[in-house]
């Protein structure tokens, strides 16, 4: 369980992350989202025991963020994905590893097993020996990843793990991502990638030095803009319109035969807006659930 | 402090320096300038009777100025290996990582002033050897008995460590600064190395003689700059700092 409360950190004047109060379960993977300096990469820096605080306190597990006692325990449970890669390019892919394992008190032969299973995984083992500068984009990212994990840590912090990936690179790196979903880690996102935070996080937390929304993303797209139906039909008349209307229902938008209706509890309420379309003489397509995309969510609360 | 880490540090550093063309050539160059150039001098000096650098000083004055080449490498050596041993991990970003492993700032700091002293005192001692053998082979027939081993050497080379902790302690200040290995360098040789140049001019144009007792003045004053150098590269060897204020 990692928890902030009224989390503050200020450099000099500038606030960088202001008042974040939150709350993350074991095995939950929770993104951060937000524009550059919206003070993601601070947050995690300060959970990493990285930077200090300013103020407020900050949990992860039993362990309180701050509390120079148990700075290293912090530090031993977590791994952490920086922005920047940051490999020893001289080193292979081995020795980058190996080297890592070594501060964790991981000895040679977990080190071994380890870095083997790692290594195996990401599909770099057969690569193992080669220096890491060699790598391409993707490579290094997994590589880095692989790092993060030496220790086989239950939390884990990734900074933009997809960014400046090739689309491809970027998929491979999701997918992962998504396999360590499966195995209950705790996992922090920090993403721009909207689309990516959709995928693969519970929840999601939209910062902007203050938090400013928090929740699943279905849940943020139902806050800004409720619940909606679109109903495609053959044709769409007045009647139609009044029928629906009668029955206490709200058209958003009335666009090449279809209906937009705002509804509260779609499962519910589609049968009789169905039956009412059918008794003005409509004849129905199809119905699908219309929302706002977690990316008109964010801009309108980032923007907002 | 689990000087285990600290080691760990160092041998990384040591396996990335062997993949390092101008480490590898510094700490081979030198000893073959100071260990095998010098005695070279020498004996051409000897073989021209009437050779002014001779004269002057005699010959064991004259090998007592050179030996003041190991200080100057103390200084010189650890600034051109420790500028990549950190700004190297600056240039590859590769601190934030290390920042985020269990270990404390004293304990890195620790694993690089290893990495920053140990190969310039490698090649520190064993261009000595080389340089005391080659020089009494040389000046063995001209004056009659083994110069080297002698105390004004034995001196030297235990005044050596103080200078390289203080090169390397100066470059962790200097990293903190400056983004780029060159320029990290060529501060640290300034810095560290200058003053080491106007000593040996002093003592090669007379102007100063470092007699045992000056040098163990000297070693006294180093160890003095050292501690107080210390408590600055260790505040600037913060994580805090070297995340938010380092450039």
């Amino acid at each position: 369980m990692t928890d902030t409360e009224g989390l503050t950190k200020k450099f000099g004047d500038l606030t960088a992350v202001d008042n974040l109060t939150l709350h993350v379960n074991d095995g939950e993977v929770f993104g951060f989202l937000g524009p550059n300096g919206a003070g993601k990469t601070t947050t995690v820096r300060m959970l990493c025991c990285l930077i200090s605080k300013t103020s407020g306190t900050a949990r992860i597990g039993n362990y309180e963020v701050g509390n120079s006692a148990d700075q290293q325990k912090i530090r031993r449970m977590i791994g952490l994905l920086t922005e920047n890669v940051g490999l020893y390019e001289e080193l292979s892919a081995y020795d980058n590893l190996d080297f890592y394992g070594r501060f964790y008190k991981l000895d040679e032969q977990k080190r071994k097993e380890q870095i083997e299973y790692l290594l195996k995984m990401l599909g770099l083992w057969e690569k193992r020996n080669i220096p890491a500068g060699t790598f391409s984009k993707g490579m290094k990212q997994k590589l880095a990843i692989a790092r993060a994990l030496i220790h086989d840590p239950r939390v884990l912090f990734l900074d933009e793990p997809t960014a400046s990936l090739d689309p491809e690179a970027a998929k491979t790196v999701r997918d992962f991502i998504l396999e360590l979903k499966k195995e209950k880690r705790t996992i922090f996102l920090n993403t721009h990638l909207l689309d990516e935070a959709e995928k693969i996080c519970d929840r999601v937390a939209i910062l902007k030095t203050r938090l400013i929304a928090t929740g699943t993303p279905q849940e943020l797209r139902r806050s800004l803009s409720g619940r909606k139906i679109k109903v495609q039909l053959q044709r769409v008349d007045d009647l139609i319109v009044e029928a629906v209307k009668r029955i206490g229902f709200q058209i958003s938008e009335v666009t090449n035969n279809s209906l937009l209706i705002d509804v509260n509890d779609p499962e519910k309420e589609n049968p009789a807006i169905l039956k009412a379309i059918e008794a003005a003489g409509g004849h129905v397509q199809f119905i699908t659930e219309f929302g706002s995309s977690l990316e008109d969510v964010y801009l309108k609360l980032v923007k907002g | 402090m689990d000087l285990q880490s600290a080691w760990a540090i160092a041998a990384k550093d040591f396996k990335i320096f062997k993949r390092k063309s101008q480490v590898i050539y510094i700490t081979i160059v030198f000893p073959l300038i100071i260990g095998i150039a010098l005695p070279l001098i020498t004996q051409y000096a000897l073989n021209n009777a009437k050779n002014r650098l001779v004269g002057g000083l005699g010959i064991t004055g004259l090998m007592d100025a050179f030996s003041i080449f190991f200080l100057v490498g103390a200084a010189i050596i650890p600034t051109a290996i420790a500028s990549y041993s950190l700004v190297g991990e600056k240039v590859q970003k590769s601190l934030e990582p290390l920042l985020a492993t269990p270990m404390t700032d004293g304990e890195i700091l620790l694993g690089k002033t290893i990495s920053g002293l140990v190969v310039p005192l490698a090649a520190i001692y064993a261009s000595s050897a080389i340089y005391m053998s080659l020089m009494d082979l040389v000046t063995h027939s001209k004056l009659g008995y083994l110069y080297y081993p002698n105390w004004h050497i034995g001196a030297i080379l235990l005044v050596a460590p103080f200078i390289c902790l203080l090169s390397v302690e100066l470059n962790i200040i200097i990293s903190s600064r400056l983004n780029d290995v060159r320029s990290a360098q060529q501060t640290g040789m300034l810095l560290s190395g200058f003053p080491f140049i106007i000593l040996y001019l002093a003592t090669e144009f007379g102007l100063f003689t470092l007699t045992d007792t000056n040098l163990i003045i000297l070693a006294g004053v180093i160890l003095a700059i050292d501690v107080v150098v210390f408590f600055v590269s260790r505040a600037a060897f913060q994580r805090e700092e070297i995340l938010t204020k380092w450039k």
